[in-house]
């Protein structure tokens, strides 16, 4: 009688219940504390730069800014970065979905009137 | 003890000594709590087959007021309003409460866990509360058909249910928006347990192609239906404050809702038939005592339908206002969907070709799927091709063609499953030839029903309307017989599976000969499925491995 | 897993933790699992689905702010510009410290100090409640200044500015209308992220509860990781709206 136990290691081809042999990974308070700095800078950064006038980039600086604070809490707070394949395809995944509506959708919006938009 | 009569692979234990195994999943608690609070996937499969029933032939009442009332050109048995509510109800019942759950939340909850060697599904408690949701969706659309019905069709089509009705609109908004969640959870709770339940053995292109199929299902629920939740909570919120988000007076734009209600209920399509093309792999694969021709295809083009789904919700709206260079993408990328169904009609009848077919009842309604499901695909072809859009849609040809989609092709998997499945499910056998005789009869019923509305559609005739110019009556007269027979198609298989449960014969673990996990045990299968973990230790499909085992097992008991 | 630190050392034999699993019968391991990783990993997967559906969700009214505002930047400028950039930065900050709070909560729970992470629930709380307070009270002016969409929508602030002090360009009348979709995009999308704030902090006080009774001190942690995923995805979705909604355009127009 095989348990399902002995079919844990990362190449036996009989292990799928944890294939990519994930392990638990403890993110550290000081890891924390960084994060957390670094997030409140780029609050003061993102407020800040919203009163310079720099044309089209605004919206991009923020956006970026705010794409880049997203991802550090996914990869830290979150803990992604030290999760299994899987978890980082499934949100992949979801972005990548989130964006077909965006694009797909904007086909229509943008085509309907060419260079008035 | 068993053999093989006449041309049927039917093998039933000798009735005279056979019994029910006395320990199984549903003698082994008693009591109405113990099923209303039950984490037994097996069980909570029941409970969603007993309400999807329900709710089927309360949907299929409305179908049948419909065809009545289209008996003759005047509307003559209800006012255009009424009409308007059956439609709308019977949109809404089939779609939300009977083809999205059918056969996922049935087949799906009960066979996925034992297909794959697990005890049950990942969170047991999170699918009991999916099938609540579920009811208290159900019961909330009762609510809205008992309060007065709602108008709308099932699409929530703005402006219409935003400005210009006063029926249930967010009743039934709210019904869709619970049951939805029901639908999340059964998909989230499939993925999670394919990912992480699976036996030892059980890689991924072991897995049977109904799992696989389910998989890509439940892909679309998780990533889909929060898109509908939303447009329904925006609907709703125009018509309770007028925030204006789809009033074009205030600025908005009515057809942001249709882009946000299809980029959902396009893929829901999709998650109805895919788990219904996951059946006809098994069956065919049985009938034909073949493995199925290009697993890895049919495999992989489940999940290339889950995929493109995503990119083709347009279609629903080329001539709603939609810009014509958009139309033109979503038109050709509408193609790209035919390729992946046809690869596995195309690999189901390789798989049928000199294999030892025989035609049980399973069968019959597969093949029932193969041509019906073609038919309403290619007829779709039709319908994402832009100047044939034009002339056809909103008429009848959309109305057969869906139909063709979703009742001769997913109705008839569902209950291709059901006869399937029936003997593990219940211990019991169907009558045979009864059976068969619905089978054909629902065949018969449905091309009745269905094709004139194909001439009807050409004609152009549109959908919707409860009056019609009289040369239409010849072909609505047809339509009308055929939904009769189709009824009675219907009918008979709830009659005669209901007196099986007492009367039927036993059918002991492997009444089908079949290899998958879930005929290896007991029929109907222990509370916790298997006693031991099994180790899958061959292909799917592979019928050498079950002679092998067969002849084991006798030598062992001779 | 006598220290949770054991598990990252990756030289140590996996059948001799799988083997101490067997035995070691947890009132958490559920009877289907065939091994507590899997239980584990399945939950944790599990979550990050739902929050899957979280992204389709607010995904729409996302797409649906991006729409009307480039068919109608001018009046989301100026409404926009009636947000109170302080109180939103303040508010963003108070976020993050309250998802800091949460992520040190999940490290007290995954080291087994008891103390600390009711300490660190509460403070999560707290914060959480700090953030609902100001949201309020930002609701609250909004409604004195009749800028709720519905009936009763007063627009004569956009196209009349100099009447309120304001030294914005007025807007013309149809465009101010414009600025209710803007509100109701504000209203529906805060309102939206606050509603799951408050099932957040729901759940949070039955999680301090049991974090105090000490369910979580003996190495069972899904529920507090599982939480903290999704209080972390609420802070994201703030982390976008808060340049969306509040800083569109804040340099003076010429």
């Amino acid at each position: 009688m095989a348990h399902a136990g002995i079919h844990t290691d990362a190449n036996d081809p009989l292990n799928v219940t944890n294939p990519e042999h994930a392990q638990h990974h403890i993110v550290t308070p000081l890891q924390y504390t960084f994060v957390y700095l670094t997030l409140l800078v780029c609050t003061g950064i993102t407020a800040g730069a919203a009163y310079v006038d720099l044309g089209w980039a605004n919206p991009v600086i923020a956006l970026a800014i705010a794409c880049f604070k997203a991802v550090i809490v996914i990869l830290f707070f979150m803990h992604v970065a030290y999760q299994s394949r899987l978890i980082k395809m499934t949100i992949g995944a979801g972005f990548f979905i989130f964006l077909v509506l965006v694009t797909m959708t904007m086909t229509d919006y943008i085509s309907r009137a060419w260079g008035l938009w | 003890m068993s053999a093989a009569i006449g041309n049927t692979i039917l093998s039933l234990p000798d009735q005279s000594t056979a019994q029910i195994p006395k320990r199984n999943y549903i003698n082994n608690e008693h009591g109405l709590l113990s099923w209303l609070l039950t984490g037994d996937h097996k069980r909570i499969a029941i409970l969603y087959l007993i309400s999807i029933t329900f709710f089927f032939f309360i949907g299929g009442a409305f179908a049948g007021l419909i065809r009545l009332e289209l008996l003759t050109p005047q509307p003559d048995l209800v006012s255009s309003d009424t009409y308007n509510k059956f439609f709308t109800m019977h949109g809404i019942i089939m779609i939300f409460l009977f083809l999205v759950p059918s056969v996922p939340a049935t087949l799906g909850n009960f066979l996925i866990p034992i297909m794959l060697g697990a005890k049950d599904l990942a969170f047991p408690k999170i699918n009991l509360l999916s099938w609540y949701l579920y009811v208290i969706g159900g019961t909330l659309t009762l609510a809205a058909l008992v309060l007065g019905g709602v108008d709308t069709g099932w699409t929530f089509t703005t402006p219409l249910s935003t400005h210009y009705l006063n029926t249930h609109v967010i009743t039934a908004a709210m019904a869709i928006f619970i049951a939805g969640f029901a639908s999340i959870f059964t998909g989230l709770n499939f993925i999670v347990t394919i990912h992480r339940m699976r036996c030892p053995g059980m890689t991924w292109f072991r897995m049977p192609l109904f799992v696989w199929a389910h998989y890509a299902a439940s892909l679309l629920m998780v990533l889909g239906t929060p898109v509908l939740a939303i447009a329904l909570v925006l609907v709703a919120l125009e018509r309770l404050f007028g925030i204006g988000v789809f009033d074009p007076t205030k600025g908005g734009d009515p057809l942001l809702f249709q882009h946000l209600f299809w980029f959902y209920s396009h893929p829901a399509v999709y998650i109805m038939i895919l788990p219904g093309m996951g059946v006809i792999s098994e069956v065919i694969s049985t009938f034909s005592r073949k493995r199925i021709f290009g697993y890895t295809a049919v495999a992989f083009s489940s999940v290339a339908i889950a995929l493109f789904g995503f990119f083709v919700w347009e279609h629903h709206m080329f001539i709603m206002g939609v810009s014509n260079y958009s139309a033109l993408v979503f038109s050709l990328l509408t193609m790209l969907v035919a390729v992946p169904s046809a690869i596995k009609i195309f690999n189901w009848a390789f798989t049928l070709q000199k294999g030892s077919i025989t035609f049980e009842t399973p069968m019959l309604y597969s093949f029932g799927f193969m041509g019906l499901f073609t038919i309403g695909g290619l007829t779709g072809v039709f319908l994402g091709s832009l100047g044939m859009d034009i002339h056809l849609t909103e008429t009848y040809f959309i109305v057969a063609h869906f139909h063709f989609v979703m009742v001769g092709g997913m109705l008839m998997a569902f209950l291709a499953g059901i006869h399937f499945w029936w003997p593990k499910m219940t211990g019991r056998m169907y009558p045979e030839s009864l059976s068969k005789l619905a089978a054909v009869t629902t065949f018969i019923g449905f091309n009745l029903t269905f094709l004139p509305q194909f001439i009807l559609g050409y004609l152009g005739m549109p959908r919707r309307y409860h009056a019609y110019p009289p040369e239409f009556q010849v072909l609505n007269v047809l339509s009308t017989a055929g939904a009769t027979v189709l009824g009675v198609g219907y009918m008979l298989p709830m009659l005669y599976l209901a007196w099986s449960l007492k009367y039927g014969a036993i059918a002991g673990d492997n009444p089908w000969q079949a290899t998958g996990l879930e005929w290896q045990i007991q029929s109907p299968p222990l509370t916790e499925n298997f006693t031991e973990t099994p180790i899958m230790d061959h292909e799917a499909y592979d019928y050498e491995w079950l002679a092998n085992k067969t002849k084991n097992e006798v030598t062992t008991v001779g | 897993m006598d220290s949770a630190l054991a598990t990252t050392d990756p030289n140590m034999p996996e059948t001799e933790v799988y083997g101490e699993h067997e035995h070691v019968a947890l009132p958490q391991h559920r009877h289907h699992f065939e091994t507590e990783e899997q239980q584990r990993e399945a939950g944790s997967f599990g979550m990050w689905l739902f929050l899957l559906t979280e992204i389709m969700f607010f995904g729409g009214m996302f797409f649906a702010y991006l729409l009307y505002r480039n068919w109608y930047y001018p009046a989301f400028v100026a409404a926009s510009n009636q947000l109170s950039v302080p109180i939103g930065t303040a508010n963003t900050a108070i976020l993050i410290t309250s998802g800091f709070c949460m992520a040190v909560g999940v490290w007290a729970a995954e080291v087994r100090k008891r103390t600390l992470l009711v300490v660190m629930l509460i403070l999560t709380t707290v914060f959480g409640v700090a953030f609902l307070g100001f949201k309020y009270d930002e609701y609250h002016e909004k409604y004195e200044l009749h800028h709720i969409p519905g009936n009763n929508f007063n627009v004569s602030m956009f196209t009349n500015p100099a009447a309120y002090g304001l030294k914005e360009d007025p807007l013309p009348p149809d465009m101010a209308q414009k600025t209710q979709i803007f509100f109701f995009l504000y209203f529906a999308m805060t309102g939206m992220h606050a509603l799951h704030m408050i099932i957040g902090i729901a759940l949070l006080f039955w999680l301090t509860w049991r974090a105090h009774r000490g369910d979580f001190s003996s190495g069972y942690v899904a529920p507090i990781e599982n939480f903290g995923l999704y209080w972390h995805f609420v802070d994201i979705v703030w982390i976008f709206l808060f340049p969306l909604l509040y800083l569109i355009n804040r340099h003076p127009m010429h």
